[in-house]
């Protein structure tokens, strides 16, 4: 029997939230976290986690396994497990709405501050805009972004100020639309970002590069968005 | 009394993935006030987890590829039950769709001349199958429908959409000339219930693939618009097709793309033998997926299977070499090592036929207004509702759909019904306001529920719905099993009708949802049941043992379900296309 320890907290019957014990027969199976939520689920209804795709690519399933940000679907107990103990809490630094569930509003609101969408004010061609291969390989470790906020709610910076430190997966989307090269709002974007909070107080603890379930780098592109910005000031 | 807040929109779009945020896209633009309800965050919906591509004539691998031979292609792929009409319009205005995707931003691959990269896949031909294999399914990687639905998102979110996130529509609300005039959602955060008026009713809610035990689908897709649909009366077409994709990963059910067998990998048995080369000595492995599906079968039922208990057969890729598979296939790599535990490197991945695809839906006309059908046997227009992307009928995929023709669909028919609704609204809709009795029949199912004391737990009752389906409604049926099959089902609706709901609270209680869920799924496998019985031939993915040839003389028509008698009825397929004489039915071999 695998023990599994759980982060509980429903706002309409308790006062602050606990720590709950199971026991789970996983019958010595390697199975993903989100499995087990699954088992305590049928047992348990009132166990509440967000959960979609269950194959790591609609971001849903991010919390707190075992002390590491990541996918309960594709996190395998093997990786989570420490002498037959599994923890499970919510992604810290964001309120909680009950037990797995956060409020991800500001997470959110970080993302729609950078204006995560293409401009390109010339005229459209009647085809597609033409990209050369290698144009398009600089989009390569940043599209693939699933807003699952396992970097940003891992990143201390981010946790001190939520509102004013775009966190780490927004500026990854905001260098997603930088390096495009068929954006062409570079400036715009640039001086949207050019105060000491939005990329500056990113102090590369890179904790949001060891917790990426997609393996991207933010800490890389905002070093890419720091040299944008000294160089567009000098 | 129906106690409940009101909200008012011009137009309500139930659904936030690709169809849903392409029509709600071009309703926003439009400037009328739009809403959509998506019981998940936007890019949490399914069409997130589409991978091979967007199949469309834009002629970037060939610069002289026509529309007319896509229309071809799926034409013949849906064994005939595909409407022309809808499928012409779909292949023809696709390249416009796709060009407005890429100037959206979508980062679509690309060739060396700086286009779109365009793969091959299953089903697609030249010159109306006389000139080869084409290569017209466009690509980001294998990430094509992340790249999509976020794409969408971000535009929504540039045009300013208003989303009800984490919203959950329950049932529609009709008024006193039945048609729809909103539905009855909760907010899933508060638990608030409240009636969501709107003057057009989208139905963009996705598929339903939860009804069998082994899926490529997201936990999410459990076919609730079909099911809202059907409890308020409304007919469903063609629910007895089914896709299932030959690829999914064995035990996991997560998908492998079709691009796969498109970049140059293919499918072997225990022995080693590319058995596809039997099966479709032409287009062997990229046959159409009805077809790849059933040989899989065949194979396994035939001893030929690999694994221990000989249940699947092997895709192998390591022959593509690293560098290729990194490249054009990053996200199965992925997939392989996590579920698999498998390195396509080095080793094939074991795959299994498994539930992928709700070929049939709402039926709709190409604007997607919903239709119903009269005693006379003619189409009729349900006012105020409107359905596109799988949730639809439409019908372009008829008895078996493409691979790559799904995210087309989406957003040719998304824009479409935005479109038309945009025209409707600026001419003046007017629909009878819902009375207190109207809005309290759409809460009654609600308040069943929340009044259930005892009944039995809904993740019993959802297992034992999904191994009905998986045993009697698969790859291969019988009628004398089907019969079975819906007796179960139907001592399963009680039950289900009785589910226990023991959370009460009203904070973020999926317990509720997934009780409301676990309803649509029973009325949407019942209507397959039913169908799939009545309809006595094999065609496309609909193969029956008893059963085995394509029979045109009685079934070259839609199957319609009406839910109230638990009747299937026929429909013409449309055999007029607009700007060229129509495809004959022939024999559909690969």
């Amino acid at each position: 029997m695998l023990n599994v320890s759980i982060y509980r907290y429903n706002p309409e019957v308790d006062s602050e939230p606990y720590m709950q014990d199971f026991e789970v027969d996983t019958q010595g199976k390697d199975i993903m976290v989100l499995d087990v939520l699954e088992k305590l689920k049928a047992d348990d209804p009132t166990l509440v986690f967000r959960r979609s795709c269950r194959e790591g690519v609609c971001g849903s399933d991010g919390m707190n396994i075992s002390g590491k940000n990541g996918l309960a679907c594709v996190t395998p107990l093997s990786e989570a497990v420490v002498k037959n103990k599994l923890v499970i809490r919510p992604l810290p630094g964001l309120p909680v709405i009950r037990d797995l569930v956060i409020d991800m509003s500001q997470f959110y609101a970080q993302y729609e501050k950078i204006q995560p969408y293409m401009i390109n004010n010339s005229p459209a061609p009647a085809i597609e805009r033409l990209q050369s291969p290698e144009e398009r390989a600089k989009l390569d470790g940043l599209y693939e972004c699933i807003l699952c906020a396992c970097c940003s709610t891992a990143c201390p910076s981010f946790w001190w100020n939520p509102d004013k430190f775009i966190g780490p997966s927004g500026l990854l989307q905001a260098y997603r639309f930088l390096a495009d090269s068929r954006d062409t709002a570079t400036e715009e974007r640039l001086a949207n970002l050019d105060d000491p909070f939005s990329v500056f107080r990113c102090h590369g603890i890179m904790n949001c590069v060891q917790v990426c379930p997609k393996g991207l780098n933010p800490t890389k592109a905002i070093g890419h968005i720091r040299n944008m910005l000294i160089n567009s000031a000098t | 009394m129906a106690n409940i807040r009101t909200m008012s929109f011009d137009a309500v779009i139930v659904g936030g993935g690709g169809s849903g945020m392409r029509a709600a896209l071009q309703l926003a633009q439009s400037g009328y006030k739009t809403a959509v309800i998506t019981k998940v965050f936007p890019t949490r919906s399914h069409t997130v987890s589409a991978q091979g591509g967007i199949t469309c004539a834009i002629a970037s691998d060939d610069p002289n590829d026509q529309w007319q031979w896509h229309m071809y292609d799926t034409i013949k792929g849906s064994d005939y039950i595909g409407d022309q009409e809808a499928i012409e319009y779909m292949c023809q205005t696709g390249p416009e769709a796709i060009f407005e995707l890429e100037h959206m931003g979508l980062p679509f691959s690309r060739t060396e001349k700086g286009r779109i990269y365009q793969r091959p896949f299953g089903g697609q031909s030249k010159d109306f199958g006389k000139g080869g294999q084409a290569a017209r399914t466009c690509a980001a990687a294998d990430r094509t429908g992340h790249a999509l639905l976020h794409t969408l998102y971000q535009g929504n979110l540039k045009n300013e959409t208003t989303f009800l996130n984490e919203w959950f529509a329950v049932d529609i609300v009709k008024n006193a000339d039945n048609a729809v005039v909103g539905v009855i959602a909760i907010n899933i955060e508060t638990g608030e219930t409240v009636y969501v008026k709107s003057k057009a009713t989208v139905f963009a809610t996705g598929g339903a693939g939860r009804i069998y035990a082994s899926t490529t689908n997201a936990h999410i897709c459990t076919g609730d618009g079909i099911g809202m649909s059907l409890r308020a009366g409304f007919p469903v077409q063609d629910i007895e097709m089914w896709q299932f994709h030959p690829t999914g990963i064995h035990g996991a059910g997560t998908l492998v793309t079709e691009g796969c067998r498109g970049e140059g990998g293919y499918l072997v048995n225990k022995d080693g033998e590319r058995f596809m080369e039997r099966y479709a000595p032409n287009a062997k492995d990229l046959a159409g997926r009805d077809v790849v599906a059933r040989s899989m079968v065949l194979e396994i039922l035939e001893g030929r299977g690999c694994g221990p208990d000989g249940d699947h057969v092997y895709l192998k890729l390591d022959h593509l070499g690293e560098e290729t598979l990194n490249a054009k296939l990053p996200g199965i790599l992925e997939l392989s090592r996590t579920f698999a535990h498998a390195d396509p490197v080095k080793e094939p991945i074991p795959v299994v036929p498994t539930c992928h695809y709700m070929m049939g839906g709402i039926p709709t006309n190409v604007d997607g207004q919903a239709l119903t059908i009269d005693k006379d046997g003619n189409d009729q227009v349900i006012e105020g509702f409107y359905a596109c992307g799988e949730a639809a009928c439409v019908s372009v995929h008829g008895a078996n759909r493409l691979g790559g023709n799904s995210l087309l669909d989406l957003v040719v028919f998304g824009r479409a019904s935005g479109m038309f609704i945009e025209k409707q609204l600026r001419e003046g809709i007017k629909l009878k306001d819902a009375s207190e009795a109207d809005i309290e029949a759409a809460m009654a199912g609600l308040n069943r529920l929340n009044a259930s004391s005892d009944g039995e737990k809904a993740s019993d009752l959802r297992a034992e719905l999904q191994t009905i389906m998986q045993n009697y409604f698969g790859v291969f049926r019988s009628g004398e099993y089907m019969k079975e099959g819906i007796k179960k089902l139907a001592e399963l609706r009680p039950r289900i009708e009785n589910v226990a709901l023991d959370d009460k609270s009203n904070a973020f209680n999926t317990s509720r949802i997934e009780a409301l869920e676990l309803q649509n799924l029973l009325e949407v496998a019942e209507a397959t049941a039913i169908t799939a019985e009545a309809r006595t031939e094999s065609r496309g993915a609909h193969a029956r043992d008893d059963f085995k040839e394509r029979d045109d003389e009685n079934w070259l028509c839609h199957s319609v379900f009406f839910p109230a008698e638990k009747q299937v009825g026929k429909r013409g397929v449309n055999f007029t296309p607009k700007t060229r004489e129509a495809f004959e039915p022939k024999i559909r071999t690969y």
